[in-house]
């Protein structure tokens, strides 16, 4: 039972207020794709032991999507921030980097 | 025999005594006792029979940790299997029943297996797999069947009620010993926010029997001391009878409370379930005592060393006359002191070990006690009861040297920490050689959200077996400043690790080894799986189902581990442990279910005409969250007849119904109308303000995800109607694609689907009934289908659309939801000369089969693309993109072999079953029928007087005329022909009027 924190409302959420939503910052390929680049879109996700970016909806909350950086071996939650990002922020990429060296860091 | 001493017993009152029966036989106890310790008082020492075997049961331990002690307990709407006799208090007029015998507990037929046991070793259920079908179905299966399930399934309904609480803490302390006494008020001082929780109704736990001292006080004091300092600081709670069932991600800690099991009926919840945020927790959950494994240790009578000790010291009853002690530590010495201390005989202590030199030895021998050392049980005497050891030395094979005569045997292995809520969530442990236990390692604790130890274990669950160390761990671990509590106990010499007695015992002795006492797993069980190739712990655990039963191992696991690992030649790490998961000790289903029972299981959504329906007889259907009428009954009257005579008035006069449950989203701004063409596969920025279009939704994926009509209300907005189930999932996705791809544009969106109330009036009388009710121009020409007017109508605020879902003259009116009643009792009035009469979801789903419309959930299943439904036309060509086109541009997709809409008739007329297949010729690689498709809508039409379905056919469409097989139940093969899927009205003339 994860708490992460809503970005957008502040509230520290219970994982029973949130619904997920799967990887972060997947690039949508519409019409004109490849079927491999569609293939990739519709159904490659990463599965790392390790960090990992992903979506959540506070659902039962403020209502708004959010994306979280997670260990999801150990759970320990890096970081959350806004849905309308391109990338990990660049200070929570570096925490990243300090918690884990190994880390391959944002590609 | 076992029986209520003269005097002692710190917890009982004797002035109080209570009455209870067990197998119907009347007994006493005393207010303080458990059942487990008022039954012992009762010289009822056999309380059950085991699972496999059917042996005699007796109690084993005094707590938790308890594997043999399980009755039905209460009557009626309380009765509960599998009690746990030593953690329930016992109560008056208790009425309790011992388990799993036939006809009796004294003679039980079942029994019988025990003489067979070589018949039924470990992995038996496993090897019944290896046999042919047959033996499965005419031999095991009813074997397994008859002797399976623990106790009683209760028959009435739970007569309790049962609650949830939360709560947050920054430090929960789990086990109220001294341990978690120090550290709770080493915490507690620091002005923390603390909750010290104990399974138990005491507080102290062992060292409370222990004779242990506390700063110059008996434990017993001291305890009560720190109680009343920790009851004075108000940012601490405390809680007995509060079990800490598991420690989850994020310091969710599930508590159980057993609230009034001690006072059933008494008007409080039962139980109480608490989810508690804790942002530390500490573990001092103490540690069980282990058997020892020698021949005939499960006879009632043999008992684990720290329980006799509890039984006496706690509520004054001696399991026996005479009790030897047979044990490998120092421990256990303690509980010959204290037999010797309460009168009894101790005709022996049998010590594993080639000396015994501390002082605890001493000290049992200066009060004149016999100590043999370097001696165990060779076998153990009796069958219901004990009535003698044999001695042998522990380094031979069992040779009988000796026989002593006694009725009780106390034994102890040596103590394993309780490591459950530590390892739940990841915390890992080591193996300490000394002590021969598992202990948590400090290095590797579970973590929390900020990587940081989620859990620290203290005292005993920390491996610290000596109370002074005790209390310094747990206040050092608590954070405590100053100088922990000190205490006085003896000094202990090492542990001799035992795991078989006598170390070169012989398959006979072996086979009566007892690891697991409940599901009848022996030393000689374990060594076979290991002979037949198992070294896994997990795997040796579920082929022997040692571990498995009710008390989760909490006794038998290091034990059965450790004959593992001999018998496969490595060490006891290497071996490992099997998982630890949550709950610690089973909880209730009651608790689990909390107040979502009943009429609040679930929340209940109601249209403002809920109350009429149910006035006038509803038969409910649930639809989500939402109950609809899936038709109106009237007196004595069928649901099919109520069905078909309400299809018959709508398609005749005029019907009602009640539409509200429709999902109904606003989507306003500047790009709406870019949005809602990414959305739908039709166009609908085009869509001209004043007209509704049908539209569908797809996923990602392509596959038809929603449908509904969708208006343009003005220049920036539109109303997109959902399925019913389908609101609350739109109005998320819509969000979901707002929020997270579209995120610039200029769109607002919102759920008004309890804001109206959506009345649907279909049929040949439509018009004539709003004209009626009066105030907007409802004709032919002013009024054409596929658009909306705003007005006034029968003097309630409307927007009504003229869609028809059942093929008739069709107004659907939305109204405000407060005048939704109103609006209904004003139709049902003003209709009463047209022959008006609501009608259900079910008349509905027909009249709309009955005109080739799909259903979502029906035509659909998640792997259907509008394409298969004939659909082509509600899909744009002119756009460029919309969720789902790239999906259907896939070469599975696009292919003409898909499955595709056709209406089907069956030849004799009858309804086809729903879901049937349609074969093909020829068989699969699994040699089943290939198929060439399938029904997934059926109905019989009143209207048409036949059985009309719709399914999904391989070229179908091309296929017109064609008969196809559908094998239904029983051999049979129902024969249907590919028809148009509209059935009724094909060229729309009854709605276009």
């Amino acid at each position: 039972m994860l708490i992460l924190e809503c970005p957008c409302c502040g509230v520290k959420a219970e994982e029973t207020e949130l619904t997920p939503g799967g990887e972060a910052h997947l690039k949508r390929c519409g019409p004109g794709s490849t079927d491999d680049e569609f293939d990739g879109y519709m159904f490659a996700r990463a599965n790392p032991r390790g960090v990992h970016f992903e979506r959540w909806r506070h659902a039962y909350g403020c209502g708004k999507w959010f994306l979280a950086a997670r260990c999801t071996a150990t759970l320990e939650v890096f970081g959350t921030y806004p849905a309308q990002s391109k990338q990990p922020p660049a200070e929570l990429q570096a925490k990243i980097k300090a918690r884990r060296p190994g880390w391959e860091g944002w590609t | 025999m076992s029986t209520r001493l003269p005097k002692g017993g710190r917890l009982i009152d004797r002035t109080k005594p209570l009455s209870f029966s067990f197998n119907g036989k009347r007994m006493q106890g005393f207010e303080g006792d458990t059942l487990a310790s008022a039954l012992l008082g009762q010289n009822q020492m056999m309380v059950g029979r085991s699972f496999k075997y059917h042996r005699p049961r007796g109690l084993i331990a005094s707590g938790a940790e308890e594997p043999n002690g399980l009755v039905g307990l209460g009557q009626g709407g309380r009765f509960e299997p599998n009690q746990r006799l030593t953690t329930t208090e016992l109560f008056e007029g208790a009425v309790t029943a011992s388990q799993n015998h036939w006809p009796s507990l004294d003679f039980d037929l079942g029994a019988i297996n025990d003489r067979f046991a070589r018949f039924l070793p470990g992995g038996f259920y496993y090897k019944t797999f290896m046999f042919p079908r047959f033996a499965w179905k005419h031999v095991f299966e009813p074997f397994i069947r008859q002797s399976a399930g623990l106790g009683r399934v209760p028959q009435a309904r739970d007569e309790d009620r049962y609650e949830y609480a939360y709560a947050f803490a920054d430090l929960v302390i789990v086990g109220g010993g001294i341990a978690g006494l120090a550290a709770a008020l080493a915490a507690g001082r620091q002005g923390k926010r603390v909750w010290l929780i104990e399974q138990s109704a005491h507080w102290g736990g062992r060292a409370v029997v222990d004779g242990v001292q506390i700063e110059g006080l008996e434990a017993s004091d001291w305890v009560k001391e720190t109680v009343e300092t920790l009851e004075g600081m108000e940012n601490v709670t405390l809680r007995t009878r509060t079990m800490a069932s598991g420690l989850y991600d994020h310091g969710y800690l599930l508590m159980y409370e057993r609230v009034a099991d001690h006072r059933p009926g008494d008007g409080r919840p039962r139980h109480r379930l608490w989810r508690m945020r804790a942002g530390h927790v500490i573990t001092a959950t103490g540690a069980i005592e282990r058997p020892l494994s020698f021949a005939g240790n499960d006879i009632p009578g043999v008992m684990l060393a720290g329980a006799v000790r509890d039984y006496v010291v706690n509520w004054a009853v001696s399991p026996g006359d005479r009790t030897v002690i047979v044990t490998n530590n120092d421990d256990a010495y303690r509980t010959a002191l204290a037999l010797l201390d309460a009168g009894l005989v101790v005709p022996a202590i049998i010590d594993a070990r080639p000396a015994a030199t501390g002082a605890l030895p001493a000290e049992a021998r200066a009060r004149g006690l016999r100590v043999i050392e370097g001696y165990g049980i060779g076998h153990v005497k009796g069958s219901k009861r004990v009535t003698g050891v044999s001695l042998c030395v522990q380094a031979g094979e069992g040779a009988e040297l000796e026989t002593i005569a006694c009725d009780a045997v106390a034994m102890s292995g040596g103590w394993s920490p309780v490591v459950h809520l530590w390892s739940h969530c990841g915390g890992k442990l080591i193996w300490d050689e000394a002590q021969a236990m598992f202990r948590p390692d400090a290095k590797r604790p579970a973590t929390g959200a900020d990587g940081a130890a989620m859990v620290t274990a203290v005292g005993s669950a920390n491996g610290i077996l000596n109370a002074h160390e005790v209390l310094a761990d747990a206040h050092r671990a608590a954070g405590g400043k100053g100088t922990a509590p000190g205490a006085v106990c003896g000094e202990e010499s090492p542990m001799l690790p035992v795991w078989i007695m006598p170390q070169g015992a012989g398959p006979a002795l072996r086979m009566k080894m007892w690891l697991d006492p409940q599901n009848d797993v022996k030393v000689s069980d374990v060594q076979l799986a290991a002979r037949e190739g198992y070294e896994s712990v997990e795997h040796t655990k579920r082929y022997t189902t040692l571990g498995m039963a009710t008390d989760q191992g909490k006794i038998s696991n290091i034990n059965g581990l450790a004959v593992l690992s001999d018998a496969l030649n490595r060490g006891i790490p290497e071996t490992g442990t099997t998982t630890f998961r949550p709950p610690y000790t089973p909880i209730s289903m009651g608790a689990i279910a909390g107040e979502a029972r009943g009429g609040i299981f679930q929340p209940l959504r109601k249209t403002p005409m809920h109350d009429w329906h149910e006035t006038h007889g509803a038969h409910w259907e649930p639809v989500g969250q939402w109950r609809r009428p899936y038709c109106f009954l009237r007196h004595g009257e069928g649901i099919h007849d109520a069905v078909n005579r309400e299809i018959r008035n709508t398609r005749n006069a005029v019907g009602l119904l009640d539409a509200s449950t429709l999902g109904k989203i606003l989507v306003k701004g500047p790009d709406a109308g870019r949005f809602l063409d990414m959305l739908y596969t039709n166009m609908m920025s085009t869509l001209p303000v004043g007209k509704c279009r049908y539209g569908l939704m797809c996923n990602e994926n392509g596959f038809l995800s929603d449908d509904g009509v969708v208006v343009r209300l003005s220049e920036d907005s539109w109303l997109c109607h959902t399925t019913t189930g389908g609101a609350e999932r739109i109005h998320g996705w819509m969000e979901d694609w707002l929020q997270c791809e579209w995120w610039d544009w200029k769109v607002y969106t919102a759920n008004l689907t309890e804001e109206y109330a959506q009345v649907a009036i279909a049929g040949p009388n439509a018009r004539k009934l709003l004209e009626k009710l009066g105030g907007m121009d409802v004709s032919k020409e002013a009024f054409p289908a596929m658009e909306w007017r705003e007005g006034t109508l029968g003097g309630v605020r409307a927007r009504i659309y003229r869609i028809s879902f059942s093929g008739e003259l069709s107004y659907e009116v939305a109204v405000p939801a407060s005048e939704g009643r109103a609006f209904w009792d004003a139709l049902l009035a003003a209709g009463e000369e047209f022959g008006v009469m609501p009608y259900g979801t079910e008349a509905m789903h027909i009249m709309r089969a009955e005109k080739g419309f799909i259903m979502i959930g029906d035509e659909t299943d998640g792997t259907v693309i509008p394409q298969d439904l004939n659909l082509q036309w509600a899909i744009s060509k002119k756009k460029d993109d919309y969720l789902g086109k790239r999906a259907q541009e896939r070469s599975f997709m696009a292919s003409p072999e898909r499955w595709k809409l056709v209406g089907l008739e069956s030849l004799d007329g009858g309804v086809i079953p729903d879901g049937a297949y349609a074969v093909a010729e020829g068989h699969n690689a699994n040699g089943q029928r290939n198929t060439q498709g399938r029904v997934t809508s059926t109905y019989f039409s009143p209207t048409l007087g036949k059985g009309i379905a719709m399914g999904l056919v391989k070229h179908g469409p091309d296929r017109m005329g064609e008969v196809l097989d559908f094998p239904v139940d029983n051999g049979k093969v129902v024969k249907a022909r590919i028809v148009d899927p509209v059935f009724y009205d094909k060229e729309g003339e009854k709605q276009n009027v």
